[in-house]
């Protein structure tokens, strides 16, 4: 009875940590506007990726001749019935839209994680074990960094041919090189502190070690890095898409749509135009995010941040509440 | 300097290397390059005969060997899109999509450093706050549509000028600033936080105090010590401009250079085509990297030490 009441306790306690902790992350995140305005546009974008079958006026695949090219509801012709207009096939813009960010969310967070779980093992390993294993695989990610990533892309897609999983196995190919150089480094750091060593003395096997030991403290840096890669993904597979080598016809994808557009530039500018929103949004809410998470993270950044807010401050001629607040406790 | 030369150049040897296997790999094995190049109506004999040509009915060692024979001699054999030469396309496209690599990312360097100290010398000010907010925008924005929005606005609404092709000077224009803008972005950043860093030393002080005058110390003294990133970052702007964005900013404005070319390669399924085009673009690459290693001793005079 007396061991349970206690972990119930230690539970409790616990619970009540994590509980201040995310508090305290919700407080930053008020302080902080600009990341504020990215996580709730990523929290739109994705509400909007799960419920676009419902949220979608029309369905994107479905052609309707007689409305070809209609514009936006603002402009004098528009309808509500299309709110922001109709491709050359007359299918709905609104739509393709909503649908569109799908495919963004899904490329990027697959890539992420693919590329992200392969770049940390071998990070982790080429840094735990050193030697040849570590010699060999920090050789590897040079020759593939200064290797351009693309035009490997390029013969692979010609090769292969271009599809959704293509492009996913294409991206995380290119891009895990950097989670496992940020790994390997990350693990030298530590490899020598007391715990490792003190986990390796009580006899946890490697993988334990590694795993249970070393990886959750990369944790921060490492969702700041996938966060970062998630925007530069989300990117690169517009890109391919718009050169006709990603997500290929009757799928929807933003890249796609935009290369669509290209060809009634003069008539229809809103085919070109809204997607190419989408894209940027996602993408600078993304960085937004990422940029307070950097904040957040770095110590040596906080104090640079207090340090200019303070001069800041000063410059004014206003009273100094930052430091009121440090100075009681 | 000598020894650290001959790494250098290894080391790119290497890379290529590394190209050639995966290349090699993808097309050969993974790929059945007949199969992309050939139509599907294509009779046995026609295939049998088409391997033949290109070498396919051997051995894979020994096609490996004949495959590094080729690069070393520069010669990948016949276009299968144009019928002559796929190195003759190449060598007429490379100094167009240079061209354009160069400018590009020449503007941006040029703008960088202005834009990056003005924001830098008041940290958390005005012009600072608006550098970053641009800047993240300008990193925010897919290239290509940036690319189309300078079109409708300058071609199409003020009709100032060209949309695409290369006919006059003029055109070359709106490509080369579609290339700069993302690579200005990210060197802007780059410039403000390592100048920030610099004006925080204690000679920059020193220089104050003794007088000198305010464009010496900033321009001068903080800016040399400062530009040491910035030049390393804008070589790997230029290798990214010259291997990545030249596909698309080139698809935008049909600039034939080598990136439009590669993607009218895998149009027309030409494997030829396409892998004298990977591995110049991977040997332009290496060199560049090896000349901004060069340029970075040079530049850096700790370095020659080491």
């Amino acid at each position: 009875m007396q061991n349970e009441s206690n972990l119930d306790k230690m539970l409790g306690d616990r619970r009540r940590e994590w509980r201040m902790r995310l508090g305290g992350l919700l407080q930053e995140l008020w302080r902080d506007k600009a990341g504020l305005i990215g996580v709730v546009l990523i929290a739109v974008l994705v509400f909007m990726a799960l419920a676009a079958p419902v949220l979608a006026p029309h369905d994107p695949t479905v052609q309707d001749l007689r409305a070809r090219l209609n514009p936006p509801v603002w402009s004098a012709k528009g309808t509500w019935n299309h709110v922001l207009g109709t491709d050359h096939l007359g299918r709905d813009l609104l739509s393709r839209v909503i649908f569109g960010s799908r495919v963004s969310l899904l490329v990027g967070v697959a890539v992420v994680l693919l590329a992200g779980t392969f770049g940390v093992v071998m990070g982790l390993f080429a840094g735990y074990r050193g030697g040849r294993m570590d010699n060999f695989v920090m050789r590897w990610i040079d020759t593939q960094v200064a290797f351009p990533g693309l035009l490997l892309a390029l013969i692979i897609l010609a090769v292969i041919g271009p599809s959704m999983t293509t492009v996913i196995i294409v991206l995380s190919l290119n891009g895990w090189m950097v989670y496992g150089r940020m790994t390997r480094s990350a693990v030298l750091s530590v490899r020598q502190t007391a715990y490792v060593e003190a986990a390796e003395i009580v006899g946890c096997n490697s993988s334990r070690v590694i795993f249970r030991h070393i990886l959750p403290n990369l944790t921060s840096p490492l969702l700041t890095l996938g966060i970062l890669e998630f925007a530069r993904i989300v990117l690169a597979e517009a890109a391919l898409s718009f050169l006709g080598l990603g997500i290929q016809p009757p799928a929807t994808s933003w890249g796609l749509d935009v290369a669509t557009g290209k060809d009634y530039i003069f008539r229809a500018w809103w085919l070109v135009t809204m997607p190419g929103i989408a894209i940027s949004i996602t993408v600078l809410a993304v960085n937004l995010v990422a940029s307070w998470m950097r904040l957040i993270s770095d110590p040596q950044e906080r104090e640079k941040q207090f340090a200019r807010q303070m001069t800041i401050l000063k410059k004014r001629g206003r009273r100094v509440p930052v430091l009121r607040e440090k100075m009681s406790k | 300097m000598g020894r650290y030369f001959l790494k250098r150049l290894w080391h790119g040897v290497i890379v290529i290397f590394g190209v050639t296997i995966i290349v090699f790999v993808v097309t050969r094995l993974v790929g059945d390059p007949v199969k992309v190049m050939l139509p599907l109506e294509a009779t046995l004999e026609q295939r049998a005969a088409f391997e033949k040509r290109l070498g396919l009915d051997r051995p894979i060692p020994v096609q490996f060997l004949e495959f590094m024979g080729d690069i070393a001699r520069l010669d990948f054999g016949d276009s299968l899109w144009q019928h002559r030469p796929a190195m003759e396309i190449v060598f007429e496209k490379l100094p167009l999509t240079l061209e354009l690599a160069f400018l590009g990312i020449g503007l941006a360097f040029v703008l960088a450093i202005p834009l990056g100290i003005i924001a830098a010398l008041r940290p958390g000010g005005i012009s600072d706050r608006s550098t970053i907010f641009v800047s993240l925008i300008g990193l925010s924005v897919p290239q290509f549509w940036l690319g189309l929005l300078l079109i409708v606005l300058f071609a199409v609404q003020l009709h100032w000028l060209p949309t695409s092709g290369i006919a006059t000077p003029a055109h070359i224009i709106l490509p080369a600033v579609t290339m700069a803008l993302p690579a200005l972005a990210r060197l802007v950043m780059i410039v403000r936080s390592s100048m920030i860093d610099e004006l925080n030393q204690q000679y920059v002080k020193t220089g104050f105090a003794k007088g000198l005058p305010f464009y010496r110390v900033v321009g001068v003294h903080a800016m040399r010590n400062a530009a040491l990133p910035v030049v390393t970052l804008s070589g790997w702007e230029l290798i990214r401009a010259v291997a990545g964005y030249s596909v698309v900013v080139e698809t935008v404005f049909a600039w034939p250079g080598l990136g439009l070319t590669a993607i009218q390669a895998i149009e027309r399924e030409d494997l030829v085509l396409l892998q004298a085009i990977v591995f110049t673009v991977a040997m332009t690459v290496v060199l560049i990297n090896i000349l901004m290693d060069i340029a970075y001793t040079l530049i850096d005079p700790r370095l020659k030490l080491a």
